[in-house]
């Protein structure tokens, strides 16, 4: 590359809202019914019919506002964007546009590297999801399905505050932690519950932004850095030819890992946005906003602050613990009566070590958080050591069982037994006289020879800190 | 006095008496709806056994001892309003064969009553007109010269009542689709507050003006129906908390120290002297009777047909996506792909006035345009909403005219939109400030075509409107004159 880019890229998220009915109408939200079975004249867009707004759906979007630190606007308006598609019922989309209802706020993103970066959010804005169109079953012909018609969308505007596809991976991931804390969204990816629009530029550094290309539809957090990644090289092959990027929309194919232009600006729908008469604004009083604060849970940023307050953890480790409320929930029952910075190593070490090589995500975890602090707890009573810990819960993980259950048939409980211990010692010490000597003699080095020797003897159940008391005190008797 | 020939009030009077049935009073009048239908074509449906049965359960109802006012009366929607079960056009060959799967609650409140419902009513094309021309049903003709138009869109309900066919109608009135045809056809409607009577299943025009009332032959068989007609409704987001009302028991009140504002602006250039005059003439019927005079100026209503025909249309344009051959409106049956789908279906389904309707909607939403136009339209808006609210400090009611000339014939304007947008030009600023006006008779022409007196209201005054309706027609009796279209 002859010269560095700056990567320039900003998100849009449609978080669907978890309320239990459509945003206009009282029709379920639930996924996964027959065709067309949770519809009404509403949603049907049948002629005559109205909407009226799911308060529920207005309750959640202030709740993220608070979250994010934002401007609620005490007025915001929806809107019609005009369009035709067959999944659109109405021939147009209930939106908010000139006035949403979270304004300005931002979200602190920890990136890999330990830095805090905050990533401004422009707006957020109340809409209703479209219908889905079905070509695979009917040859020749498509089927409308307008059971997701109508529900809830929060639509999530970042600033082009990010640089690369790491931060807007962090972001999402932050941006999805964050929903699913507050229990706005059930953040279901592959139900698309929770999906991400990526407008990725390149400039030189300090030059004005460079024309965007607009990604759409990007359902997981792979599928998101991969997009960004093709885009980012797509975009400087054309810059580096002396070319020009087109603004454009383009989906990413992920089975191929690249982005393909799906419309240029020239044939973007003029939307011809207008408020929606049959919607009085929205009125937000201070009363309301106030009920909500009131409700919210810890928030990921607090709930951080507590961790590292409350656990003496490193903010690392508060971080990483806190970015999801299960994984912060877990961890918090995994420490209780425990050593707190132990039981987050535990955490942050074997148990998200193992999920991720299992694929797993912590909601889906095959070791019960009481398990795990059961199992610190026969560390810390000395039952096992660290080293048949670990063991156990490999087993745990992959066969499940109580912690109590595996040491008893394994038979893994830590000999204590000084005498014990002072007989198998007195053996090893028998067997290499040579080493013995040579210690004795000054060769300071062959203690760890000795000590590996009485572990191996006992098949790693010799607590480790009497063997090297009572290995010191035989070796230097003799 | 026939059966045909009773008010709402008489006919309450008749049933509570049992002088006759509803089944009775239901087939005559079906009886009559039949046979005027081939000089009239008020009709889009006839609801013949649908209408048999509800008759027969309200005499059921009324031998259980319901005593309900309306009970067993009969009545026809305008064909905007969603029957369920039973054909709902809006006028339109887009919905020609649209039943809809729901009541609108309108009409739910109605048969709550026990209001028998007869028919569908004609109308100009999802209530796009002021002839009842661009109905694809057929134009609808005026019962007092069937050369003449009965006004639009409300041109069946109007037509139907003046003919005596009915003793109510519903209507809508967007730009005055309820008080132009009443006025041509020598009938009393009512224009409520926007925000009094629910919208929902009310097939929707532009939103923001679109408001349902009633019309019947008196101002007190209107209050009768507002009774009803008015109320809450949790399913229509503009509708406003208070909107019920005790309007026939606001009646009978004195006209005694009324202050009645009366603009210039609505007697200028292009009206009817003949119209003029009557209108003066009931006006001072009213300063006999105590009322003061006060001029008012209402400036801007000179920008309200033009403003009109930005707002509505934008709405319109939007408000009509929905029937594009997807679901339940017309569909082409010549289609090759989604594209030709929409806009064959389209083109077939929706009349010339709709669809240049929805061009000039589309155009002043477009990008580069709006605020040009629509922004523009909202401003004005405000200053029309503002002139109103300035004279009703000083006045209790505005009255002037209806409509600029009696009925005009057949044709007449069909071929200059801008002259047919212009027979609204007293009533569309009402629409635009969302206030009350009742439209009744006050006289007839030389050549016998009736007048109409538009009485203004201030917000939420429907009852004080309607009273003062009431008041004329107690010492008038242009409301009861008949039109002899049986021997046309």
């Amino acid at each position: 590359m002859s010269m560095a880019w700056e990567v320039v890229i900003g998100l849009e998220v449609h978080v669907q809202l978890n309320t239990r009915s459509k945003i206009f109408c009282a029709c379920s939200t639930a996924f996964g019914a027959e065709p067309n079975a949770h519809t009404c004249p509403v949603c049907l867009a049948m002629p005559g019919a109205l909407p009226v707004l799911n308060e529920a759906a207005v309750d959640k979007a202030i709740a993220f506002g608070l979250a994010i630190g934002a401007e609620l606007n005490h007025r915001s308006v929806f809107a019609r964007k005009n369009y035709f598609y067959p999944d659109l019922p109405k021939g147009y989309q209930i939106s908010q546009y000139e006035i949403p209802i979270v304004g300005r706020g931002h979200l602190d993103v920890l990136l890999p590297d330990g830095i805090e970066k905050r990533i401004n959010i422009t707006r957020a804005h109340l809409e209703e999801d479209a219908g889905k169109s079905l070509h695979e079953a009917y040859a020749g012909e498509s089927g409308i399905d307008l059971n997701r018609a109508g529900t809830p969308l929060l639509e999530i505007v970042s600033e082009p505050d990010m640089r690369s596809a790491v931060e807007a991976v962090a972001y999402l991931k932050k941006l999805h932690a964050l929903v699913r804390y507050l229990d706005i969204s059930d953040g279901n990816m592959q139900e698309g519950s929770f999906r991400c629009d990526a407008n990725v530029s390149l400039r030189r550094p300090s030059e004005p932004f460079g024309t965007r290309a607009e990604i759409k539809n990007l359902n997981s957090f792979r599928f998101l850095e991969k997009a960004i990644s093709y885009e980012i090289l797509r975009q400087q092959d054309i810059l580096e030819a002396g070319g020009k990027v087109v603004q454009e929309t383009r989906l990413f194919d992920a089975n191929h890992g690249e982005t393909r232009s799906m419309r240029s600006k020239e044939e973007a729908n003029d939307y011809r946005y207008f408020p929606d008469p049959d919607l009085l604004p929205l009125q937000l009083e201070e009363k309301r906003i106030e009920r909500v604060r009131v409700a919210l849970p810890e928030l990921p940023d607090a709930r951080k602050a507590r961790f590292i307050e409350q656990y003496g953890l490193p903010v690392y480790d508060a971080a990483v613990l806190t970015a999801a409320r299960e994984l912060a929930d877990y961890y918090e029952i995994v420490a209780t009566g425990q050593d707190a910075k132990l039981a987050a190593n535990w955490v942050m070490g074997e148990l998200l070590g193992a999920l991720n090589k299992a694929g797993l995500e912590i909601d889906s975890c095959p070791v019960a958080a009481e398990e795990l602090r059961q199992l610190l707890a026969r560390i810390a009573d000395q039952t096992i050591s660290g080293k048949i810990a670990k063991e156990i819960f490999e087993i745990l993980f992959a066969e499940g069982g109580s912690v109590d259950a595996i040491i008893e048939a394994r038979g893994l409980r830590q000999i204590t037994d000084s005498s014990a211990i002072v007989a198998m010692i007195d053996e090893i010490i028998q067997k290499n006289p040579q080493q013995a000597a040579d210690y004795r003699a000054g060769k300071e080095k062959l203690f760890g020879f000795f000590v590996g020797q009485v572990m191996k003897a006992s098949q790693g159940k010799a607590n480790p800190d009497q063997v090297n008391a009572l290995l010191r005190e035989r070796l230097q008797a003799q | 006095m026939e059966l045909h020939q009773m008010g709402v009030a008489e006919l309450s009077a008749g049933l509570r008496n049992k002088d006759f049935s509803a089944v009775e009073l239901s087939s005559t009048l079906l009886q009559r709806l039949r046979q005027a239908q081939d000089s009239l074509n008020a009709c889009i449906t006839i609801s013949e056994e649908p209408g048999l049965e509800q008759a027969r359960a309200a005499d059921q109802r009324r031998a259980q001892g319901d005593s309900a006012p309306l009970l067993g009366i009969p009545l026809a929607h305008k064909d905007i309003f969603c029957t369920r079960g039973q054909r709902t056009t809006c006028g339109s060959k887009m919905l020609a064969e649209f039943v809809s799967p729901y009541d609108a609650t309108v009409v739910q409140r109605f048969q709550k009553a026990g209001m028998v419902t007869l028919g569908k009513l004609n109308m100009d094309e999802f209530a796009m007109g002021s002839s009842n021309e661009t109905s694809f049903f057929g134009a609808v003709r005026n019962p007092w010269d069937l050369t003449r138009v009965p006004g639009g869109s409300s041109g069946g309900s109007a037509a139907a009542l003046a003919a005596r066919l009915l003793p109510a109608a519903t209507g809508t009135d967007t730009g005055g689709s309820i008080r132009q045809p009443a006025a041509f056809c020598g009938v009393t409607g009512l224009k409520p507050t926007y925000g009094r009577v629910s919208r929902y299943g009310m097939i929707a025009f532009a939103s923001s003006l679109d408001q349902g009332g009633p019309m019947a032959r008196s101002a007190a068989d209107c209050a009768l129906l507002m009774d009803v007609m008015a109320g809450h409704d949790p399913l229509d987001s503009t509708s406003h908390p208070q909107a019920a009302g005790r309007f026939s028991a606001a009646l009978g009140r004195s006209v005694k120290g009324l202050r009645i504002g009366v603009p210039e602006e609505f007697f200028g250039e292009g009206l009817d002297p003949e119209v003029a005059q009557a209108v003066q003439e009931a006006i001072q019927w009213y300063v006999r009777e105590g009322a003061e005079i006060r001029p008012v100026h209402l400036p801007n209503n000179v920008h309200a047909v033009s403003t009109y025909y930005v707002l509505a249309p934008a709405e319109a344009s939007s408000n009509l996506s929905r029937f594009d051959g997807i679901r339940y409106s017309h569909r082409s049956g010549s289609a090759v792909d989604l594209q030709d789908l929409y806009l064959l279906s389209r083109y077939e389904g929706f009349g010339p006035e709709v669809r240049r309707r929805i061009l000039v909607g589309s155009y002043v939403l477009s990008a580069g345009y709006y605020d040009a136009y629509y922004r523009k339209a909202q401003q004005l808006r405000a200053l029309i909403r503002e002139d109103f609210r300035r004279a009703f400090a000083e006045v209790d009611v505005i009255m002037g005219p209806t409509t600029p000339t009696p009925a005009f014939a057949l044709g007449a304007k069909s071929a200059d939109p801008v002259a047919m947008y212009l027979a609204d030009i007293y009533t569309i600023a009402v629409n635009l400030a969302g206030i009350p006006a009742l439209s009744l008779p006050c006289g007839f022409s030389k050549a016998g075509l009736p007048i109409g007196l538009q009485i203004m209201g201030n917000y939420f005054a429907d009852e004080l409107i309607l009273g003062l309706g009431d008041a004329y027609q107690r010492d008038s009796d242009w409301h009861q004159q008949e039109p002899g279209w049986e021997e046309q």
